[in-house]
């Protein structure tokens, strides 16, 4: 199958630091990639990369035969508005704070030229609905939601548009187990039932063993190992992945 | 006459204005940054809109200024005394003499014609200021015509208040292109902004200029099924009967008296002169 994504030799510095160094990746339509490391590896640098938050030093990033880099920013940017989700890790950074639950869905529609405002509302409120906010809630402000609840918020937000990849960073940080599992679930089924492709980066082993098809280990700003989710977790090949897998805490 | 040069600013000042003039006329709605003056007035008095009738102004020129659509008020009063001193300018209240015209909070009521020019004061010229704060990033979604946010905010006064509640500065799109603030003008004066005449528009502490070229198009925004609406106060002016105009309401004692009536006193004067009388006129 071709790729819907497909990055090769990306190279981020920062200074004479090496934020993430000849990265290549593809992800296929439907399919859910995991990126792994710990604080530091570039995991996040990678990412910032593909969803054109930073501009690479070197690499080709290929969106469906297009070449992003190449491409002009009004055309990028209309294109990754349609197409494209990203999901912060800390809502914050992903939502309107001083906007209404509603209005932080509707500006994704609204962007993409919506202009009546009973259909944004309608598809705001199916929305907060299918991510399990009480709809009753659509004029409320994020401020005196939950950090469970933003963070559910702000993947309505994401996907109100249809899109066909979405980018995680860390998507479960910063939220208590119980909570963590519940949007887990709720992610694995949103990704499934809309066939959407996704990346996934995250130090928990736990997330990527829930959701991730593919993974990527990544440290020091390389990539040292990748493969099939169960392969790697269950039978890890390069020494750093085996400290990874065996670094987990069991409860 | 003074010892100012010809309308207090000197000729290269006049000339940068002039051409940031141009360049705001030639893409209308966007704002062109100019190197701002100091002016001999407070923020908030004019220090945008004087430089730039001050560019404009030449020695045959007629001049009218009027605040909040009043010509007899400080603002008004003092700017005219300012230029008539400075250019030695003549000076009118009557709309239809005037070949520049400042104003505040106000487009007049009879309409503008091709060869007058209607200069606007303008305390913040960026419309998605309260939106977004930074200046990098909207200039970016100006650049991008990245204009969502704007509808954010009208989206949320209508789940708010069921209605769009912005009742002035309300944002328009000039030329199917930028979106630009009008200048706190009432959302009333917002459908004469297609007009014959030239519109500029100088924000003095903001440092920017932007313009509306006579018969350009110009759209209010709004939603399909909530379409924009003038608001007016559903009254009749008790000077002069006027139904059409934007009203101000005035109260006239301390028992809850109150009256309403045109805030274009030019008109109001000249619909009397004419023999139009409202309910309250004195005899």
């Amino acid at each position: 199958m071709t790729p819907l994504l497909d990055v090769s030799g990306l190279t981020k510095r920062y200074g004479s630091r090496i934020g993430c160094r000849d990265v290549s990746l593809d992800l296929i339509p439907g399919e859910v990639l995991g990126i792994v490391g710990e604080s530091g590896s570039g995991k996040t640098t990678g990412l910032n990369c593909i969803a054109s938050h930073l501009s690479p030093d070197a690499g080709r990033i290929t969106y469906r035969g297009h070449d992003l880099i190449a491409m002009p920013e009004p055309e990028r940017r209309r294109l990754m508005r349609a197409e494209w989700a990203f999901v912060h890790q800390n809502p914050a950074d992903g939502l309107r704070m001083n906007v209404t639950a509603g209005g932080n869905v509707g500006e994704r529609l609204m962007e993409s030229g919506a202009r009546h405002y009973g259909n944004i509302r309608g598809a705001a409120s199916a929305w907060l609905e299918r991510v399990e906010i009480d709809p009753a809630r659509i004029d409320d402000r994020p401020t005196t939601f939950s950090g469970g609840m933003r963070q559910r918020l702000q993947i309505a937000r994401a996907l109100v548009t249809n899109p066909r990849i979405v980018l995680m960073d860390e998507p479960t940080g910063g939220l208590d187990v119980s909570v963590q599992a519940r949007l887990l679930d709720l992610l694995k089924k949103l990704v499934h039932d809309m066939g959407l492709a996704a990346i996934v980066v995250t130090h928990d082993m736990g997330v990527v063993r829930l959701m991730a098809d593919r993974l990527i280990v990544m440290k020091d700003g390389q990539v040292v190992e990748q493969g099939l989710t169960d392969q790697v977790l269950d039978d890890p090949q390069d020494a750093y992945s085996q400290l990874l897998v065996s670094s987990v805490l069991p409860v | 006459m003074s010892d100012y040069n010809f309308a207090y600013l000197d000729e290269p000042t006049k000339r940068m204005i002039r051409r940031a003039l141009l360049k705001a006329l030639a893409i209308p709605g966007y704002q062109v940054p100019f190197a701002s003056r100091e002016m001999p007035m407070p923020y908030g008095w004019g220090p945008g809109g004087v430089p730039v009738a001050a560019a404009l102004l030449t020695p045959d020129a007629t001049l009218k200024v009027i605040a909040q659509g009043a010509a007899a008020t400080t603002n008004a009063v003092s700017i005219r005394r300012f230029f008539a001193k400075v250019a030695d300018v003549a000076t009118t209240t009557r709309t239809e003499d005037a070949t520049v015209i400042q104003t505040r909070h106000r487009i007049p009521e009879t309409p503008l014609t091709e060869g007058q020019i209607l200069v606007y004061q303008v305390p913040i010229p960026e419309p998605l200021r309260f939106l977004e704060p930074r200046e990098t990033e909207t200039r970016r979604m100006h650049a991008l015509e990245d204009y969502g946010l704007m509808h954010v905010k009208l989206y949320e006064d209508i789940a708010r208040h069921g209605h769009v509640a912005t009742a002035y500065a309300y944002p328009l799109r000039v030329a199917g292109r930028y979106v630009m603030d009008p200048s706190p003008i009432p959302k009333f004066d917002n459908p004469k902004m297609t007009m014959d005449a030239i519109q500029l528009f100088g924000a003095g502490r903001e440092a920017r200029i932007y313009a509306i070229p006579p018969h350009t198009e110009t759209v209010s925004l709004d939603f399909e099924d909530h379409p924009f609406e003038p608001g007016r106060a559903p009254h009749t002016c008790a000077l002069c009967g006027a139904e059409h105009t934007y009203l101000d309401e005035v109260v006239t004692d301390d028992k809850g008296g109150r009256m309403f009536v045109c805030s274009d006193t030019d008109y109001c004067e000249q619909r009397r002169a004419a023999g139009f009388v409202g309910t309250k006129a004195a005899a």
